[in-house]
């Protein structure tokens, strides 16, 4: 630790003194305590529940050594309700901030620490996070919050509600400027969701984190309902139920890892390109299981992750909710070494449909992508938007509209493959020509038609006896990828096996695309 | 799907009638293909009319019906004769006579082929299956008249066990081919399954092709097969050959054929059937003689005389064949598994080896057909060298999507019992009487193992690390790996793709060239050429390396993320006993019971029927069911919930 040799220095320097010794000690005995946080018996308990310490965390999360910490002499200003004595004062309070490196590049982190006032947050705490949220978007380097906080520091009253405040107004200046993830690792109550929920990316550590509002408890004295805290707010229920997280993992050590990894994909901030990394798999490769995946039966589902892993640099496809939605399939993967980000129907649930949630999943990850020059590679499934009340009642309008306004008002990159269906407004909405698509490509098995043969020909031939025979000639017009392809609406028809290798030489040229949306405020995407 | 013959394209004697139902490599090879139907083989290759259109539409002058569906039904031999259509096979009279095994061994007796001692006529009850077994003396065979792949088949080793089987064979008979007849003969004990090849001609000539091991069997389907036999002397072989070819003529036998024969320790051999048709193994025959059988076969339908005589035929070198079949040798000796194959690249590379397949990357493994992926032959010019190339082809066949059974291969070609050629028909049972386990490690195995895991995860470290050309570099690494439930600390260096790794105390040097996007791993590890296999490799340190055919799980993770580790809860794994999963895919041909029954332990709860296979689910405890999660007709996957209990 650089602090640690900083110190090393001064002792040994010339201006040694008596009167130095003293404020030396303190200085050692500060940063001793400031490593045990709220010591050995919660540090204990904190292992005992499964969980690791934030500087442990810490130090699994970044390269060896190259944890920079910031703020270790802070303490909280509280002077009410006996916080004030000694033994209430903990060195660097209840968070550990600094930054460091990951496979090399920099990032900023907090980790919060629950043994330290079950890592409540005080207006100390808040001016650590707003501290180096503020030098990484200066320096342009993403932030990682490692949440594990039992919720505002009462005692501390308004001073805490302001400090959270200032972490949202931070969360939102910094969203679109470097990628922020949050990754919950304990409790995270009350007013403190709404950090994570600006963030990026929401990870959560199974059984072992929580988010909600308010707990059951609360939960039980209003509504009278009884849910236990897993099902409230638990890994399970966020990543499946309600969207708010976008993964999770095993334990803290998996999580931890994982992150590492994910974080591979990231660009460090909007003004860097689209990080590349050596690629062992040649980018002309073909890929000969492609030619057969899709079925002759346009009915017949198949798995849109296979189409995926096939194309993407050696099958390594990091999903992005894959538990929500999964209508639809967002995530980053590699091509020939550039990060890009994927978006597919997915035919083997509810056909690939689009829907109120895959819309929402979809168009969040797209807006993500283009804010970080993240190229956008679309495979398009689509038999359109699901029909009924439940879903015109919640608004898939307004939801739907949300995709289709992601994929215009990006300007990175846009390759789309339509694989089999493409019909009607969902066929506009997937990343089409019509909306700036730099390269679409169709498939032999690609239909793009307002809808499929049979409600087409009940339309156009009301009430005609021949209905089979109408239909048979709707397929034999529309069921194919020309009628696109003569009006330049697909800019070629592919071998599904060179889906591959078309896609790396498009983003080679694609690399140096410039394209820019007129000067406004900010858009007034459809909320 | 029959047609994996690359030589077929050839013969332009007949047009090419193809059957198919999605594209597949045979469709691709094929000038013409014809779509007989949909994929269950009732409603295709085994539906006559659809393949009769086929052929009428294609004008086709002649059939090879291939192994399996119709190549030994002679109703479609009959009809195909009718439209004045070569069948490439022998006579409708041959198939018939050699398709009835109690026929079938009253023709060999009359043409003095040894027979098993046994009752060749019908037994009528149970009481007489009783008298009969008493006058053989036990152990008895009952098996079905029509029967055939082990269907009806019971072993009896007293009067019980007698009564018992006739019931049991009987019933399966009836049910299996709507023939209830049984016959009893004496059972040979721990025999060897060896058979001959014959080829005859119309005009009365017939040959013997020398003999092929078939010994290595599970559930009385071959597994490995070779040729020649470690086991026969000149002398039997002579002996065996010219009674099959005696039986041939004796039937008025035209094309290739197989006389199979049971072998015991002294060299006695007895005649169990004739198969009229080309057998799947047919290709180490090819290897050991030179010759062509689906030419040869050509050439007889056509009416030419056969081309040599019988001191023409060779033994040149050693061939053994391995079926790799997608299924799970870890569940009594393979259980049939799907999928769709992700990756699949075939060892043809290596010399000495064929691979005889019908699928490509892509291609669905289904529950409609047999599970065999392909036959991998490697032919060498004595057993040993065989055998040396049969490990390079399994360590270099790259299967991803099923499961595969390459692990059981390649343990078996390895086993000093196969190896010294000691084995028969029960040899999977008697060397892993505990069903098969995966390949043991030693010492030495276990620290090339973990070596090669350590040096793979710093290599993919180490590229995590380049980005744009830029790098850091470390020397030196402190790892902790868990293999099979035990910890190894290592210590790793790096110089130029060469990993010195410290594994217990002793030294290892693994290179490479650390192509992590291949799906071989050929490294050489303290100086000797090793071909793994990554399937899988998470960022959370999990590897999945196969080596030495079976796939081991490797934890490798830095010394403080394995110290951080022993903080982490354990996860409890679900309670299996009340819950009750399909061990495989299949269709529920049954449900025994409902919400709220009481079973006992053992009873059945439900019949899982996968490729022809009916597989009884029973209760692995007494309790009451909770609840039903499958229903009769409905497909499953493998792991799908079938019955929850209480």
């Amino acid at each position: 630790m650089i602090g640690c040799k900083r110190s090393r220095l001064l002792h040994n320097s010339r201006w040694y003194s008596i009167s130095h010794l003293s404020v030396q000690d303190r200085i050692e005995e500060k940063r001793r305590a400031a490593l045990v946080g709220g010591g050995q018996k919660r540090i204990d308990a904190q292992h005992k529940r499964g969980k690791l310490t934030a500087r442990e965390r810490i130090d699994l999360l970044m390269d060896p050594e190259s944890f920079v910490e910031y703020d270790m002499f802070v303490e909280h200003r509280c002077a009410d309700f006996g916080m004030e004595a000694d033994h209430n004062k903990y060195p660097g309070d209840s968070v550990v901030t600094g930054q460091g490196r990951i496979n090399g590049r920099l990032a900023y982190v907090f980790s919060q620490d629950f043994t330290v006032f079950g890592g409540s947050l005080s207006g100390a705490h808040a001016q650590k996070i707003c501290k180096i949220m503020d030098q990484a978007m200066m320096v342009g380097a993403p932030v990682i919050g490692l949440n594990d906080s039992g919720g505002a520091r009462i005692q501390e009253g308004v001073e805490s509600l302001a400090g959270y405040a200032d972490i949202f107004l931070r969360n939102v200046m910094a969203s679109g400027v470097v990628p922020q993830i949050s990754l919950i690792m304990g409790p995270c109550a009350g007013g403190a969701v709404y950090s994570p929920a600006l963030t990026d990316f929401t990870f959560m550590v199974k059984d072992t984190s929580y988010l909600f509002i308010t707990g059951p408890d609360v939960v039980k004295s209003v509504t009278n309902e009884d849910v236990t805290q897993e099902e409230l707010g638990g890994a399970r229920t966020h990543t499946a139920v309600s969207g708010v997280a976008h993964r999770a993992f095993e334990n803290d050590v998996d999580a931890l890892l994982n992150l590492r990894n994910f974080f591979n994909f990231l660009p460090l901030s909007n003004k860097d390109p689209a990080p590349v990394t050596e690629c062992h798999d040649p980018s002309d490769r073909l890929v000969p299981g492609l030619d057969t995946l899709v079925p002759f039966e346009s009915t017949k589902a198949y798995d849109m992750l296979d189409i995926i892993h096939g194309i993407v640099d050696e099958r390594d496809f990091f999903e992005i909710m894959p538990n929500y939605a999964k209508n639809i399939v967002v995530g980053f993967a590699r091509m020939n070494g550039r990060t890009v980000g994927i978006v597919g129907n997915q035919p083997k649930v509810a056909s690939g449909c689009l829907d109120i949630n895959s819309s929402v999943k979809g168009a969040r990850f797209v807006r993500f992508c283009d804010a970080f020059n993240i190229p956008i590679i679309t495979f398009v499934d689509v038999p359109g938007f699901l029909p009924g009340t439940a879903q015109e009642y919640g608004g898939i309008i307004r939801h739907g509209a949300k995709l289709l306004f992601a994929f215009a008002e990006a300007t990175v990159p846009k390759i789309t493959v339509i694989t089999r269906k493409a019909y009607g407004g969902a066929y506009d909405v997937m990343s089409s020509k019509h909306l700036r698509g730099d390269v679409n490509y169709a498939w032999p098995s690609a239909e793009v038609a307002v809808m499929g043969a049979k409600g087409a020909v009940q339309i156009i031939f009301r009430g005609k006896e021949n209905q089979a025979e109408a239909e048979a000639e709707y397929v034999e017009t529309f069921a194919n990828p020309f009628p696109a392809a003569v009006r330049g609406f697909v800019d070629d028809i592919i071998q599904p096996s060179t889906t591959r290798k078309r896609i790396c030489r498009d983003l080679e040229v694609l690399a140096s695309k410039k394209q820019t949306n007129p000067w406004k405020k900010h858009a007034n995407i459809p909320l | 799907r029959e047609w994996s013959y690359p030589e077929w394209g050839l013969f332009h004697t007949c047009a090419c009638v193809c059957v198919c139902v999605f594209p597949q490599v045979h469709v691709k090879m094929a000038d013409e293909a014809v779509c007989v139907g949909p994929a269950p083989t009732s409603k295709s290759y085994l539906n006559m009319d659809a393949i009769m259109d086929a052929i009428r539409q294609t004008g086709a002058q002649a059939v090879h019906p291939g192994y399996g569906f119709l190549s030994e039904n002679k109703e479609f031999a009959r009809r195909l004769a009718a439209e004045g259509v070569t069948f490439i096979g022998p006579d409708t009279h041959a198939i018939q006579a050699m398709g009835d095994k109690i026929e079938s061994k009253l023709i060999a007796k009359a043409a003095r082929v040894n027979t098993i001692p046994g009752f060749d006529g019908v037994v009528k009850d149970a009481e007489e299956a009783v008298k009969i077994a008493r006058e053989l003396g036990y152990p008895v065979m009952i098996k079905a008249s029509a029967g055939g792949g082990g269907k009806g088949m019971r072993i009896a080793w007293s009067d019980d066990e007698t009564r018992e089987g006739f019931r049991f064979s009987s019933q399966e008979a009836a049910s299996s081919f709507g023939d209830d007849r049984l016959l009893i003969e004496k059972y040979i004990d721990n025999p060897r399954h060896i058979e001959i090849q014959v080829l005859a001609d119309k005009h009365g000539n017939a040959l013997w092709l020398n003999e092929r091991e078939c010994s290595i069997q599970r559930r009385n389907q071959k597994v490995v097969e070779e040729a020649p036999s470690t086991f026969l002397d000149p002398a039997t072989r002579r002996a065996m050959g010219e009674q099959a070819v005696s039986l041939a003529k004796a039937v008025q036998y035209s094309s290739a054929g197989t006389v199979e024969f049971l072998v015991d320790s002294k060299k006695n051999f007895y005649f169990l059937e004739m198969n009229t048709r080309l057998q799947v193994e047919h290709p180490i025959t090819e290897c050991i003689t030179g010759l062509d059988l689906v030419q040869q076969m050509i050439r007889i339908a056509k009416g030419y005389k056969l081309q040599h005589k019988q001191e023409d035929i060779p033994i040149n070198g050693w061939a053994i064949e391995s079926r790799v079949y997608a299924e799970d040798p870890y569940k009594s000796f393979g259980l049939p598994s799907i999928g769709r194959l992700s990756q699949y690249e075939e060892p043809v590379r290596l010399s000495g080896v064929r691979v005889d397949s019908g699928i490509q990357e892509g291609s669905d493994i289904s529950i409609y057909y047999d599970p065999m992926i392909s036959k991998l032959v490697a032919y060498g010019a004595s057993r040993a060298d065989a055998l040396k190339k049969m490990e390079a082809a399994l360590d270099n066949y790259v299967i991803r999507g099923v499961t595969h059974n390459i692990p059981l291969l390649r343990e078996i070609i390895v086993h000093p019992r196969f190896v010294a050629g000691d084995i028969s028909t029960n040899f999977l049972p008697e060397v892993y009487p505990d069903g098969f386990k995966g390949h043991p490690l030693s010492a030495g195995d276990r620290r090339e193992l973990l070596a090669a895991a350590a040096a793979l995860h710093i290599a993919a470290q180490l590229r995590s690390q380049r980005f744009l050309g830029e790098q850091r570099s470390v020397g030196h690494w402190e790892l902790c790996l868990e293999l099979e439930k035990s910890v190894h600390m290592l210590a790793v260096s790096h110089s130029r793709g060469t990993y010195t790794v410290e594994v217990d105390g002793e030294k290892v040097e693994v290179s490479g060239e650390w192509n992590l996007a291949s799906a071989l791993l050929p490294l050489s590890i303290n100086g000797s050429h090793k071909v793994l296999q990554c399937l899988t490799r998470s960022p959370a340190g999990d590897i999945s390396l196969q080596y030495l055919g079976t796939t081991f799980k490797v934890r490798v993770l830095s010394v403080l993320a394995a110290s951080l580790s022993k903080h982490m809860p354990e996860k409890l794994p679900e309670d299996t006993s009340s819950i009750l999963r399909s061990p495989m895919p299949g269709t529920v041909v049954g449900v025994a019971v409902k919400p709220g029954d009481t079973v006992a332990v053992g009873q059945e709860i439900c019949v899982i029927e996968a490729m022809k296979m009916q597989n009884s689910m029973t209760a692995a405890k007494t309790a009451k069911v909770k609840s039903v999660h499958c229903k009769t007709g409905e497909t499953v996957g493998e792991g799908d919930l079938l019955v929850e209990l209480e």
